[in-house]
């Protein structure tokens, strides 16, 4: 009976093998967050790349702040995010060759459509912020020091408002990624900070709402940097510099302008 | 919150559809864990018998080591495991950090305390009954140790089932050294995590759906395989 | 060390046995001397320290002092190897019948051919005969006993320790196991058999050893011993007290 295991076992990894080998050709790793991934970007632009270059690129989607972190052990060739300060101290540290502009899109400020700090509407986020702080209503934010996080973090300190202090009374970091945290959002009729990508690709949204856009300081720039191979010997820097010099060309750039999801462009490019 | 019966609906289309991505991912998936648990019983099994049969100091202290290790959190073995993968890590220049190699590392990690630990208990227990007979018959403790393996076979392959249970249904550790990154590292919980980041319900509720079916799958087995030990067990003391 | 046990033509002997546990004196055998056809059977009431004295005399445990011997030598592994034991509780392994018998006679070295005419000659001896395939553990206490006593006869030993066999039982497959163990006695084996049951020592013996307290309180002639000691406890024991 034991033998006959054995053999149905072998038998299985047979199978499972031959479904998903994997063909051998050159990849690189990039590192970057959820909101490019989630929102469709990344599926709609790489095959493109892939097909002219013959070079995979393997996304590991994670918080802005993990993929720098992940980058600076060296765990990816490509850097792809948007907390400009923290890209250009990644650079200026010398764990990145250079960092280039690739594309914005925007953030808006979510709710539910009760709104019960009477935000709907406006065009200052700043303004609208401090309303939620004073109404004390649910705000669910990432917690998880992302690109998001770092300037959901920045319109706070700018009205003034003490979020540590909040803490786990209306203020409710969720610790997770974008998804996770329009989820906890949708659930507890809470208002987010949201990229505008993740928004619209977002399938879970409840009753909530867009609430506050437009404003510029919710510009969102995402920045592409190759990593430093002098640091890190195993960094595929030919191919990554490709890749880079596709992302920031004509090519790249125009691919991104034609991603539309229910017939919205997404992201802005703006490489120089 | 969208309709549940509404997702559920399109979770079965898309099983019954036999969608070809996601029979890759339930493939690699099962290619991971069972990789996994052939390691992990590679490892876990020898160390279990050592340890129910073996006399040597610090075999106490190694065994209540082994059983508090089955409840070593994911994440952490995750972590842990990034940590000697990454290429500024003791073991970055094999350049496995996020492959499918990187999260069966993990995955063994995660199993093999639980397969040593199902082990010695299997193998003490039985060896308690049968090393007088054995020692009569002349076989050294060392000699005695595949006897007792074979004949605690039934009780083993339930300890590899929950090993493997164990492994499949794990999210913490195979997301940070897998990456998750499609057709590649992907597997089913992870999927679920991203689908249900990105309010794909349906999709994450189908994955979810093909994991309990495994899961209970595995489980039916264990408690088919439980009877037959039992029924095979001495009928005289019925 | 040869000299030491002496004795020409003694099969077994224990010599200043004695097995301590914590502050309690287990075994305390001055001098035991199994010799003759037999079969012995060792008789004595609970923790008497019979079932002691079998594993002492077969190697499974080794006494605190004192030695035992076997053919004038000290208890050796050749010699444990021609030896064999059977328990109170049949152990056997989770395999069919003719793979409890095959694991002993596979280590004999014998061919395949010659390991199923033996086991099936064994199996026709414990009248077990076409149950090759079955399940041993799924076989009653008296086929488990048999089976366990086949095995044991199967490493063709020069001795055969039983330890309460029949205890278990009813009486018919008592009276197939006593069959059993004297025919294995006609055929040569020195058998040598704890039970608590006197008529079994009765039927069986042909010397008698009685225990009492972890010493051996009398040793002899079966009739001798059951009719006619002279030791009080051994008598009040055989005459049926409860004997502390």
């Amino acid at each position: 009976m034991f033998e006959n295991w054995i053999k149905a076992g072998a038998v299985a990894l047979a199978i499972t093998g031959a479904g998903s080998a994997q063909a051998t050709e050159e990849f690189i790793v990039m590192q970057s967050t959820t909101s490019t991934q989630n929102s469709g970007l990344l599926d709609h632009i790489l095959p493109a790349f892939t097909a002219e270059s013959g070079i995979e690129v393997r996304v590991v989607a994670v918080g802005t702040g993990q993929a720098i972190k992940n980058a600076m052990n060296g765990d990816g060739d490509v850097l792809l995010v948007h907390a400009k300060a923290a890209e250009e101290k990644f650079v200026a540290e010398g764990w990145g060759v250079q960092r280039f502009d690739v594309m914005y899109n925007d953030f808006v400020l979510v709710g539910p459509a009760a709104d019960p700090a009477g935000i709907k509407g406006g065009e200052d986020v700043v303004a609208a912020m401090s309303m939620i702080a004073t109404a004390g209503v649910p705000f669910a934010s990432r917690g998880d020091d992302s690109g998001t996080h770092k300037a959901e973090l920045s319109h706070w300190k700018s009205a003034g408002v003490d979020v540590a202090a909040a803490s786990g009374g209306w203020y409710r970091e969720t610790g997770s990624g974008m998804g996770a945290t329009l989820n906890l959002a949708a659930g507890m009729g809470a208002y987010a900070l949201t990229d505008r990508a993740t928004w619209i690709a977002f399938a879970n949204k409840g009753d909530l709402e867009i609430m506050v856009e437009g404003d510029t300081r919710l510009f969102n720039q995402y920045g592409v940097i190759l990593v430093n191979p002098e640091k890190h010997h195993g960094v595929k820097a030919e191919a990554g510099q490709r890749f880079i010099d596709w992302l920031i060309g004509s090519d790249g750039q125009a691919a991104i302008a034609s991603y539309t999801l229910d017939g919205e462009q997404l992201f802005f490019p703006n490489a120089n | 919150m969208q309709n549940f019966a509404h997702e559920m609906q399109v979770a079965f289309a898309l099983i019954l559809a036999g969608d070809s991505e996601l029979l890759g991912i339930v493939a690699l998936s099962l290619r991971v864990s069972l990789f996994a648990v052939l390691f992990a019983a590679l490892i876990g099994m020898p160390l279990g018998a050592a340890l129910a049969v073996g006399r040597f100091p610090g075999r106490r202290a190694l065994a209540v080591l082994v059983n508090a290790l089955m409840g070593l959190p994911p994440v952490v073995v995750g972590l842990l495991v990034y940590l000697m993968l990454s290429r500024s890590g003791p073991l970055g220049v094999l350049q496995l950090l996020y492959t499918p190699t990187a999260m069966i590392i993990a995955q063994v990690v995660l199993v093999t305390p639980i397969i040593a630990a199902l082990t010695r208990q299997v193998i003490e227990m039985l060896d308690a009954e049968y090393a007088e007979q054995m020692r009569s018959l002349g076989l050294s403790r060392l000699a005695t140790v595949p006897v007792l393996l074979w004949d605690g076979r039934v009780a083993l392959l339930t300890a590899l089932l929950a090993g493997f249970g164990r492994a499949i249904a794990e999210v913490g550790a195979v997301i940070i050294v897998g990456g998750n990154i499609n057709h590649v590292t992907r597997v089913m919980t992870t999927t679920i995590a991203l689908e249900t980041s990105k309010g794909n319900l349906a999709l994450a509720l189908a994955l979810g759906t093909v994991l309990i079916a495994i899961a209970v799958t595995v489980n039916a087995m264990v408690s088919l395989l439980g009877q037959r030990a039992e029924a095979q067990e001495d009928v005289r003391h019925a | 060390m040869r000299d030491f046990c002496g004795g020409q033509g003694v099969l077994i002997e224990a010599t200043g046995l004695r097995l301590v546990r914590g502050d309690k004196l287990l075994l305390d055998i001055a001098h035991l001397r199994l010799g003759g056809p037999g079969p012995t059977v060792i008789l004595g009431p609970n923790g008497a320290g019979k079932s002691l004295l079998l594993r002492c005399l077969h190697g499974l445990i080794r006494a605190d002092a004192g030695q035992v011997c076997q053919d004038g030598l000290p208890l050796n592994k050749a010699q444990r190897m021609r030896q064999a034991m059977v328990f109170q509780r049949p152990v056997l392994l989770r395999r069919s019948v003719a793979a409890n018998l095959d694991f002993v006679l596979r280590r004999q070295g014998l061919s395949r051919p010659a390991r199923r005419e033996r086991t099936a000659e064994l199996l026709a001896t414990g009248g077990l005969s076409g149950r090759e395939r079955q399940w041993a553990r799924s076989l009653s206490g008296g086929e488990a006993q048999r089976l366990a006593i086949l095995r044991a006869l199967a490493t063709e030993p020069d001795v055969l320790f039983l330890d309460e066999p029949t205890s278990a039982l009813d009486p018919g497959a008592t009276q197939a196991i006593e069959a059993l163990v004297m025919r294995a006695s006609a055929h040569g084996v020195r058998i040598v058999m704890v039970t608590h049951d006197i008529g079994q020592a009765r039927r069986l013996a042909r010397d008698v050893v009685v225990m009492i307290g972890g010493q051996v309180a009398e040793h002899g002639d079966a009739a001798r011993v059951l009719d006619q000691s002279t030791h009080g406890t051994v008598r009040r024991f055989l005459a049926g007290d409860l004997i502390f």
